[in-house]
């Protein structure tokens, strides 16, 4: 068991003809993912490894059915291309683009929220279900993808898209399989953050432990703590918080878009010290992670 | 973000009919006219002008333009003041705070509102949380009249002013949507004696990731950026900035200098903060910091890796990323390689550990054992790499 996708989820992607589109849809297809359609205006008739390009999400939809998109579209377009998806009952999204306007993932998720549709990202590198299912570009070929991920019970949700394998590796190597990575995005609003994961992970009963890879920045940790707390939330949860040192260095930005400090706010060792008092788990060395689970499983 | 100076943003104000008052823009001592008594106001991208100097109140053309004169030779807080605005003094009853910004937590826009403005409304949130109103509101549409009275009405706002009020927070909504602003605040909005409101500061913040539907405003920020480059940026953060501008494939030139011995190139992003750390941790002493990412060009690696090893003290280079992708290992051990025989050493002496697993890995490695450098597979962990990476440089490896 696993949340949010499996093997039967038919996915669509937009803007498949691109030419990181391209690459990601060959990856999907040879890990299993069920890829039905694609969806690039003006290219429809044409095709991508055996999937049919349509000019629309309509055709892709009537012809295919479809629970999930992969929109790989330019950072301005991906406004119109995720109203469409929605518009047509797909039910998940995920927005690979950096640089979407804020506003827009704004209104995107406003429209996912009237639909009861989730939206993953933006600025994300997806998802995979460990031999099941990935929706995205997370982990690359199919055999870089075999090696560093396997199924087992442990989450994995992360703020930065190349860690969130580094992460699976790393559990990998040391005999730990994972039920469902994620890799939440790097912006500031994103549609799925570890505030609405955790709950379905804790409702999962594939899931017996989380790790959740942490950044500077934000108060979406600091808000995950007193859910935990008030909310009484069983699920063991693991937090690796990087980027200590940008306490020192208020102001200036590194790495995502969200990964600035202002004030007292956002700070790691604000972080830290919320989730000590929640009873969160963390990992002082990524290392230290696996040493940590090895004790909670 | 970018940030837009005062009299930016009371142009966009004016221009969505809020009111403000009147003023004129100078950035020279020569023969403007202009109301007095009057305030004179730095413009300069940053808060905390009035406690700096940058904002003050003069009585005569006399006192006015020796002020100036001071004014537009100085800095506040650290920015050049490039012109003043001289505004008329406006005669205030009462103070308002009004800000539009986004709950990340809740992902809509919040509109906020204080009958307490003038000072920092955060304050007043904690000492007197009923004198601060919130409300979110659908970033599709703005917050509308009605809603605007619903929520002002709670202060036991009445009559004119309640209307007033409304209109110019509904105002306010509509101009943060239209703008893509990621905040808009008006402290204080002020009651005038004769029973108006009228802008007496404001402070707006847009998206850089909008501003190309902003031709006029984006024309801006480029002037901006580059009066920024010279006041903050070092020679080094300069020339990896212009690295980056080679070409469009990856990304290799966000580098911040620190005063070590261990040159580093490391990504993406999170991998960057974790290998940071992890140095640090182990007692390195890093001569930069840098995220690189997005599979750059062999040209931009080599010279990269040019760039840290031309500063001085530095001995080692240490390169490690997560599991990549998308960046292909060969290509990134072929640009260091490059780079460190161009700068006259040797690649098995100046690397001090080479950490990047995944895509092409097995002809990256090939040209790593070539020059006889060692290298690690994803078996080493990140931190492991960057105590191998310490350790070298101090000569105990």
């Amino acid at each position: 068991m696993a949340i949010l996708a499996d093997a039967n989820t038919k996915i669509i992607v937009q803007g498949i003809t691109g030419r990181e589109a391209v690459a990601f849809t060959r990856d999907m297809i040879d890990y299993g993912s069920k890829v039905v359609a694609g969806v690039t205006p003006g290219k429809g008739g044409q095709s991508v490894y055996g999937v049919p390009v349509y000019d629309t999400v309509l055709e892709a939809v009537t012809k295919h059915g479809a629970d999930a998109s992969v929109i790989s579209v330019p950072p301005t377009r991906v406004r119109d291309a995720a109203i469409e998806a929605l518009s047509h009952g797909i039910r998940l999204l995920v927005l690979v683009a950096e640089r979407v306007p804020r506003r827009d993932t704004l209104e995107i998720l406003e429209f996912a929220r009237e639909k009861d549709a989730r939206v993953i990202g933006p600025n994300t590198l997806g998802m995979i279900n460990p031999h099941v299912v990935k929706i995205g570009m997370a982990g690359g070929p199919v055999a870089n993808v075999k090696s560093a991920y396997t199924p087992g019970t442990v989450a994995i949700a992360s703020r930065s898209g190349g860690m969130t394998t580094e992460i699976a590796n790393l559990l990998t190597l040391n005999g730990i399989g994972q039920s469902t990575c994620i890799s939440v995005g790097g912006d500031p609003v994103v549609g799925l953050n570890f505030l609405d994961l955790i709950p379905l992970f804790e409702e999962d009963p594939g899931t017996e432990a989380v790790v959740l890879f942490c950044e500077p920045g934000g108060v979406i940790e600091e808000t995950l703590a007193e859910m935990v707390a008030t909310r009484g939330i069983q699920t063991p949860i693991v937090a690796f918080v990087a980027g200590r040192f940008v306490d020192k260095m208020p102001g200036i930005r590194f790495g995502h878009a969200a990964t600035i400090v202002e004030g007292n706010k956002g700070t790691t060792s604000g972080k830290i010290a919320r989730f000590r008092e929640a009873g969160i788990h963390v990992a002082e060395r990524l290392d230290d992670i696996v040493t940590i689970l090895k004790g909670i499983l | 973000m970018m940030r837009l100076l005062e009299y930016k943003s009371k142009e966009i104000l004016v221009k969505n009919g809020i009111p403000i008052p009147s003023s004129v823009l100078v950035s020279d001592l020569s023969h403007a006219s202009f109301p007095l008594p009057a305030v004179l106001k730095a413009q300069v991208p940053i808060g905390g002008r009035q406690k700096a100097g940058g904002v003050v109140e003069v009585q005569t053309r006399q006192e006015a333009e020796a002020h100036l004169q001071r004014l537009l030779s100085s800095e506040v807080r650290g920015h050049p003041v490039e012109s003043v605005l001289i505004e008329e003094r406006v005669e205030t009853t009462r103070e308002f705070y009004l800000g539009i910004t986004v709950d990340t937590v809740a992902k809509k826009p919040i509109a906020i509102f204080s009958t307490e403005g003038g000072i920092e409304v955060e304050e007043t949130s904690k000492k007197n949380p009923n004198a601060v109103l919130k409300r979110h509101f659908p970033a599709s549409t703005g917050l509308p009249e009605f809603r605007a009275r619903e929520m002002i009405s709670q202060c036991g706002i009445r009559g004119r002013l309640l209307l007033r009020l409304s209109a110019t927070l509904s105002r306010l909504t509509a101009i943060f949507t239209r703008y893509d602003a990621t905040i808009a605040e008006i402290n204080p909005l002020a009651q005038t004696a004769d029973g108006k409101v009228i802008a007496l500061d404001c402070h707006m913040e847009l998206d850089d990731d909008a501003l190309f539907r902003h031709a006029t405003l984006a024309s801006l920020s480029q002037k901006s950026k580059q009066q920024k480059g010279h006041s903050e940026k070092g020679d080094f953060e300069k020339k990896a900035a212009e690295i980056d501008r080679l070409d469009q494939r990856g990304v290799a030139g966000r580098l911040i200098a620190f005063d070590g011995d261990l040159g580093l190139i490391i990504g993406g992003g999170g991998a960057s903060l974790t290998a940071f750390d992890a140095v640090l941790r182990h007692e390195g002493r890093p001569a930069n910091y840098c995220e690189i990412g997005g599979n750059p060009s062999v040209l931009k690696t080599k010279e990269l890796t040019k760039l840290i090893l031309s500063k001085p003290g530095v001995e080692k280079l240490a390169v490690i990323m997560n599991i990549v992708s998308n960046t292909r290992v060969d290509l990134m051990a072929r640009g260091v390689i490059k780079g460190i025989l161009e700068s006259g050493r040797v690649p098995s002496e100046t690397l001090a550990v080479f950490r990047i697993p995944g895509a092409w890995e097995e002809e990256g490695f090939k040209i790593l054992r070539k020059y006889g450098v060692e290298y690690c597979d994803r078996t080493v962990s990140i931190d492991e790499a960057a105590r191998i990476a310490v350790e070298k440089t101090r000569g105990n490896l």
